[in-house]
């Protein structure tokens, strides 16, 4: 089936990526959202490199010459679903902290005008703005 | 009683005077780096239309813009870094939002703008009953010198808006606008794009169903020769606008 030397990097390499994801939610370095596309991916490219006689029906049955391929082929659609998902991720985070900046900034403002006024005689505490936030 | 219809006039007199000229309205300028331009535009606003409350939104700037304005009679509004004009600029629309103002002025803080034009554009969007009103700088008023590729981006996207929104867009760059009523409230939202705030918004404001008007105002030549389009950033900009264009019009008509 696959040439030994290639399949068994591919085993320890996709062994090692799982085992270093999920060590990494343990430790709550990574959240979970994040690590499913990495986990599987992983699991996949796992199953795929220990039973090759399942490598060689789906690479016959998507036309793949070379079985290595079809795994390469394959970690590397996984590779550009995670990228979108990623893009997806940052523009709603870019998004947020434009909100965030832009709230802070006014917030900031009117404590400081409320510092600077609230000693004054006669001065009126402005009502609450907060409920439109 | 016809001395208390009498006195009742005498109040409503009173009353009428005494009201401000320009009521719940904002003026809004974002500056980044504007220490020498600021007091100069301030000094002016307050010239031209005393009484108006004037917000500057001090997009992280590195020089004194934030106590200059202070000192000139303005409140300042510093963003905790640079985020770009759009950003500082949507701060100052969700500030009016908060604050009740039904007319919003924006304008620039670098000299470009005359403030002698707020007037006009405040009396255009109450004759008109408009919800946008764009100060252009190519209506006949002055002779304003850009260079080729910048009259070449606002020639193409104005032409591409005007054909969009079926209503002639000259100037769709201008800074200088008047904006009242819910167009605050878009300009408050998500909707709004915040990294050039252009044609693309425009045609957006169109969707929406408000109603945009030009008027000619006179725009000097920017003094420090700075652009917020330059190098790189142009072809992303063109790049961008059009997307954003595309996907405008592709959009389901939105709502508020």
């Amino acid at each position: 089936m696959i040439a030994p030397p290639i399949r068994y990097i591919s085993i320890i390499i996709c062994f090692l990526l799982v085992i270093y994801v999920f060590e990494l939610v343990r430790r709550k370095h990574l959240n979970e959202e994040y690590s499913v596309g990495w986990l599987v991916t992983g699991s996949i490219m796992l199953i795929f490199s220990i039973f090759d006689g399942l490598l060689k029906w789906v690479s016959e049955l998507v036309g793949a010459t070379l079985f290595t391929s079809t795994l390469f082929f394959f970690g590397l659609m996984f590779l550009v679903v995670i990228c979108l998902h990623f893009s997806i991720r940052i523009s709603a985070l870019t998004n947020q902290v434009r909100r965030l900046t832009q709230h802070t900034a006014i917030l900031y403002h009117e404590k400081s005008e409320l510092e600077e006024n609230i000693e004054k005689p006669g001065y009126e505490v402005p009502d609450s703005h907060l409920e439109k936030l | 009683m016809s001395q208390t219809i009498h006195e009742a006039q005498e109040i409503a007199t009173a009353m009428a005077a005494s009201l401000p000229q320009y009521p719940d309205t904002i003026i809004l300028i974002p500056a980044f780096n504007e220490e020498n331009n600021i007091g100069f535009v301030l000094d002016a606003i307050h010239r031209e239309v005393p009484g108006i409350p004037v917000v500057v939104i001090d997009d992280g700037s590195g020089d004194k813009t934030a106590t200059t304005a202070k000192a000139h009679g303005a409140s300042v509004i510093t963003m905790p870094y640079n985020s770009g004009y759009g950003v500082a600029l949507q701060t100052g629309f969700i500030y009016a939002l908060q604050h009740d103002y039904r007319l919003v002025i924006q304008m620039d803080g670098d000299r470009q703008h005359d403030p002698k034009y707020i007037k006009t554009l405040i009396q255009t969007i109450r004759k008109e009953e408009a919800d946008v009103v764009i100060g252009s700088r190519f209506l006949g008023v002055g002779n304003y010198q850009s260079s080729f590729p910048r009259r070449l981006g606002i020639n193409i996207f104005g032409r591409l808006a005007s054909w969009i929104t079926g209503q002639k867009v000259s100037d769709p760059t201008s800074g200088f606008q008047a904006i009242r009523g819910n167009a605050i409230k878009f300009m408050a939202s998500d909707f709004y794009p915040p990294d050039y705030p252009d044609a693309d918004l425009i045609i957006m404001l169109h969707r929406f169903g408000f109603k945009i008007r030009e008027v000619p105002v006179l725009m000097h030549p920017n003094p420090d020769n700075k652009s917020m389009h330059r190098g790189h950033k142009t072809i992303y900009y063109v790049f961008k606008m059009f997307l954003s264009i595309f996907a405008t019009i592709l959009r389901k008509k939105p709502e508020l």
